[in-house]
This record gives C-alpha cells, sequence and structure tokens, in this order.
C-alpha cells in the first residue's frame, strides 16, 4: 500500500466534527536559496486542500508559500461518528495525495 | 548588525560567570551519585515553582507563553510524519532478511531510558544512534548519516515508545566513571570565541535571555531528544544539537558520535536519570 | 412555421445575452470555476491582496472575530494560528500576515454546516499584523492581532 502523506484524525462531539489533519509537504516559497549552491529552490506548496463528508463539500482551502513547512489544518462541522471525511491535496507542481477516515 | 549584540550579551554571560555565580562548578573527586545531587538542589533553588517532573519540558516548564505555541504544535506535531518513517525503517529486512529488531529485542517494551551505556567489553560509551548504526553494519548495511535523516527517524520511533520511563542512566564501574568525568569536563569547560561553557548558559544563566531567547535549564535537557525543530524544518539528533550550539559559541563543533559527544552524553544524561522519556520532542 | 422561426430566434437571443453578459464581467471565471486566486496570492500589500480574493480592501472591524496567536512568535517559520467568529452566515475566511512579501498565506471556502473556524500555522517573516477576513452573510469583517516576530539570541 502507498504510503499518504496525509495524517488525519477526526472526531466527534455534540453534533460537531473536528478535523485535524497534518501533511508531509516541503511548502518551499521559492524565494529561499540552497546554502550550498546560491541557486533559488524551486517554489513547491499545495495550493488546494479539499475536505469531503458524505459526498459534500466541507472545505476548500487555498494556500501559498506563506503556510508552514509540513502543514496543518483544523476545522469543524456538523456531524456524527461513521461520517466518512475525505481529504486531498495539489500543488503547484501537479503532486497530488488524498486520504479517507472515519470520524470517530 | 544583529550579530554584534548577541555576541555582547553573550559576553557579558561570560563575564558575570567568571566573576562567581552561586554555584560551584562540582569537585573532580566528587561522585555521580554527589553531582547528581547538587545538580538538582541547584535547580529546585533556581526556579522553586516548577515541580521535578515537569522538568522534563525543557524550556516550557518555565516560560508560559512559549509553551502555549508549544501545546498548539502538540497538537498535531510534525515528528509524528518521523515517528511512522521511523517504525517502517525499523521493520524493513536487511539484505539479510533480518531486520533492527534482531538487535534490540525489547524495543517494544521501551529501551531509550537505558541509553547511553558503558559498555565494558569495549571500554565505549553506547548511545542509541551508535548501535543503530552498529546494527545495520552487523547486517551487511551501510551506516547512516549521524545528525538527521533516517537515524533520527528510527530513534524517533525507538523513543516514542519508550515514553514514560524514567531516564536511567547507569555507571557501573571505574572505567565508566573515567568517561562521565570526560562528559562532566565538557560540560563545564569554555570554549569557542565567546568562550562559553554548556554550564555558562543552561546551568549559571538558565531561566535568563539572550535577545528574545530563554535559556532552557540543563536538567531535563535531554529527555525529549531526538527533536523536530522548526528552525530546522526537520528532526534531528543530540549531537545535530550539541555541534549546533558549539558553533553558536564559534567552537569548532566535534564530530557526532565521536569520543568526546559521547561522553558529553553519557554525563548530560545522567543528570536527567529520574525525569521521564518524552522525545521525540518538538522546538523551535 | 412562424413558431419555430420565434423559438429559433429566442434560442439565438438567449445565448447571445450569455456571452454578453460574461463581456460585461457578470459572470466571471472565478464563479464558474473553482480556481487558485492568483492575483490575490501574488500581491504584495494587504489592500491589493483583498482586492484580489474580496473585490474590494474594506472591510468592517468586528470583535466577533477571534484571532489567536502568539504575542511573540518562538519561531517565525511555524506560527501556530487559530481564526474563530460567531458570525453568522460565514461562506469565507482569509488569513494574512501584514508584513509577508505576499501577505495572503491562506484563503477557505466553508461548506454548508461547516463552522467558522480554521487552525494552521503560518510563516511570518517579520513583525506584523496577522489579519483573520471572513466574509458573513454577504459582507466583509476582519480583525487583527500582532506578532512579535524576533531573532533569538542563540537557538533563533
Amino acid at each position: 500500500m502507498a504510503k499518504s502523506t496525509i495524517k488525519i484524525r477526526a472526531r466527534e462531539k455534540d453534533g460537531v466534527v473536528t478535523v485535524k489533519c497534518l501533511i508531509s509537504h516541503p511548502m518551499e516559497t521559492g524565494s529561499r536559496k540552497d546554502k550550498k549552491t546560491g541557486k533559488l529552490i524551486p517554489a513547491h506548496y499545495i495550493t488546494e486542500v479539499t475536505a469531503e463528508s458524505n459526498g459534500e463539500k466541507k472545505l476548500t482551502a487555498y494556500w501559498g508559500g506563506g503556510i508552514s513547512k509540513n502543514p496543518y489544518l483544523s476545522f469543524k462541522y456538523d456531524g456524527k461518528k461513521g461520517d466518512k471525511v475525505k481529504l486531498s491535496w495539489v500543488d503547484n507542481q501537479g503532486q497530488s495525495d488524498s486520504l479517507e477516515t472515519t470520524v470517530k | 548588525m544583529e550579530e554584534h549584540s548577541v555576541k555582547a550579551k553573550l559576553i557579558a554571560i561570560a563575564a558575570a560567570a567568571m566573576v562567581g555565580m552561586t554555584m560551584a562548578v562540582p569537585a573532580a573527586l566528587a561522585s555521580p551519585e554527589d553531582d547528581l545531587k547538587a545538580f538538582r538542589e541547584y535547580f529546585k533553588k533556581r526556579f522553586p515553582n516548577v515541580p521535578f517532573e515537569d522538568f522534563a519540558n525543557g524550556v516550557y516548564a518555565i516560560d508560559p507563553a512559549a509553551r502555549e505555541q508549544w501545546e498548539a504544535i502538540e497538537e498535531f506535531p510534525p515528528y509524528e510524519i518521523n515517528i511512522e518513517k521511523g517504525k517502517e525503517l525499523f521493520h524493513k529486512p536487511f539484505k539479510n532478511g533480518k531486520t533492527m529488531a534482531s538487535c534490540f529485542p525489547g524495543y517494544k517494551k521501551g529501551i531509550k531510558q537505558n541509553y547511553p551505556y558503558f559498555d565494558t567489553k569495549s571500554g565505549k560509551v553506547k548511545t542509541l544512534e551508535l548501535e543503530i548504526n552498529e546494527c545495520r553494519e552487523k547486517n551487511g548495511e551501510k551506516p547512516l548519516p549521524w545528525g538527521k535523516g533516517p537515524i533520527a527517524d528510527i530513534s524517533a520511533y525507538l523513543t516514542y515508545l519508550s515514553r514514560g520511563h524514567k531516564t536511567d542512566v547507569k555507571i557501573p564501574n571505574k572505567a565508566a566513571e573515567a568517561e562521565y568525568e570526560k562528559g562532566k569536563h565538557f560540560f563545564y569547560a569554555k570554549r569557542g570565541q565567546l568562550n562559553l561553557a554548556c554550564a555558562d548558559c543552561h546551568v549559571y544563566y538558565a531561566g535568563h535571555h539572550i535577545r528574545a531567547d530563554l535559556l532552557s535549564p540543563a536538567l531535563g535537557h535531554t529527555t525529549h531528544f531526538p527533536v523536530y525543530r522548526s528552525k530546522w524544518g526537520g528532526l534531528g539528533t543530540l549531537h545535530r544539537r550539541y555541534a549546533g550550539c558549539n558553533k553558536q559559541v564559534r567552537a569548532k563543533p566535534f564530530p557526532k558520535q565521536g569520543e568526546e559527544y559521547r561522553a558529553l552524553e553519557y554525563f548530560h544524561t545522567y543528570m536527567s536519570n529520574g525525569l521521564p522519556i518524552n522525545g521525540p520532542g518538538a522546538r523551535k | 412555421m412562424n413558431e419555430h422561426r420565434r423559438l429559433f430566434l429566442k434560442g439565438t437571443l438567449a445565448i447571445g445575452a450569455l456571452s454578453v453578459a460574461a463581456g460585461a464581467g457578470l459572470l466571471t471565471p472565478g464563479d464558474v470555476l473553482a480556481a487558485w486566486p492568483e492575483a490575490a496570492f501574488k500581491a504584495k500589500t494587504v489592500d491589493d491582496a483583498l482586492k484580489g480574493l474580496m473585490g474590494g480592501a474594506a472591510f468592517e472591524s468586528s470583535d466577533a472575530i477571534n484571532v489567536k496567536a502568539p504575542d511573540i512568535a518562538e519561531n517565525g517559520a511555524v506560527v501556530p494560528i487559530t481564526v474563530s467568529s460567531s458570525l453568522k452566515d460565514v461562506t469565507n475566511i482569509a488569513i494574512l500576515a501584514s508584513a509577508n512579501p505576499s501577505p495572503l498565506t491562506s484563503a477557505y471556502e466553508l461548506g454548508k454546516g461547516t463552522h467558522a473556524y480554521i487552525s494552521t500555522r503560518i510563516k511570518m517573516g517579520k513583525t506584523g499584523d496577522v489579519i483573520a477576513i471572513v466574509k458573513s452573510g454577504g459582507k466583509v469583517y476582519g480583525a487583527k492581532k500582532q506578532v512579535k516576530v524576533t531573532i533569538g539570541g542563540c537557538g533563533g
């Protein structure tokens, strides 16, 4: 099974689902110089993160290089245990990943 | 330039330290147990409101504003990615079919609290990273680089499994005590253009500021390694931090996993005996 | 026969009306496709970023927006921020760092039943304001908090 870059934790309490995720990604702005070569490290950052639950779009996040490396995101929505939550991302170099989890 | 004012402040600390702070440098003839007792008493006096166990949280035991940010990071800390990588590497078979588990049979129950230890047969201080690479070489694999990358990930995995265990470094005989003394000497010796010892910042000036940084107490220093530092944007080992600290006082760093840093780690970790392993950690 | 001709003309006119509307800017690509707001992300000032994102730089200050951020960032590379709001019908949230070379860090479109709550970690190059913009019931509100970013003495 391919390793995912995404870790998700989704828990429901009092009808509210809190989703927390951590994504493994360099989030390079494109303005940083390689200390050894002096050359600019090319921009490589996640541009869009989407969260869906039971077929409905819950969140679309547009990101730029200003989000930290190995980014973290947390949001909340009205939901219940057993909901399926799918998180996907795509970056400026065309890479992508997604992961689905079940709300505990 | 910023560097000069930092340098000036560090020199001021060094000067004050030389004038004589209240803690005496432990006499060379005091036993390790005596040293440990004096060390703990010093920090208890310096930070009377910090319960002993809390020293394991390092600077966050004494800096509430920084602690809040640290707790936000700990909600979902970036080192979780490294623990997973480490787990995979630990269980990945070598070319000969064995895995790292064959070298660390008790790993599931937690082993980090016993490191470093003095290996009487070889007369060497063995750190966890040293044994990880010895395991690889014993099984026909190339050793990993010492400071970061896969070795830090594997160390993070094994450390994570050891969480909660109290640091328990032993000094079994005279030969071991000699290594401990080497490490103690290193810790208290001045070095670099800024002429500072580890003790100057982390014992005498623990809790004071250098610019916006609060100096962490040496008591509890080692419990959270390996560490994910925001500055590194990644995970690094204790010897990576030693090298960085030496560079910061304009001293030439020693080789990672060489004699000096292993002796230092031996003394340094012994001073945190009784404090729970809580690594891998997240720091700025 | 006349009926068919009239229907045919009606059809043509309808298509014509659509393209006129697009030309006049009533229908923008942003409405039709969800797209990364490039102009907003590339903007070098807070005002330009907001113009690119919301169509205008003006927003009403609101106490009903909470910006949780440290007073002094431990490390500017990783600053934990949480934006939450008690305003009703929140559809969009944006987080800006006023002193960053490109102030817009991120923008969020909330789906149905999604709360006005976003927590993330941003980069801050130097001391500045973290500005949270919240679109509620079609109106744009904002709140800000200053975060000091310093150079550490040794660990920084």
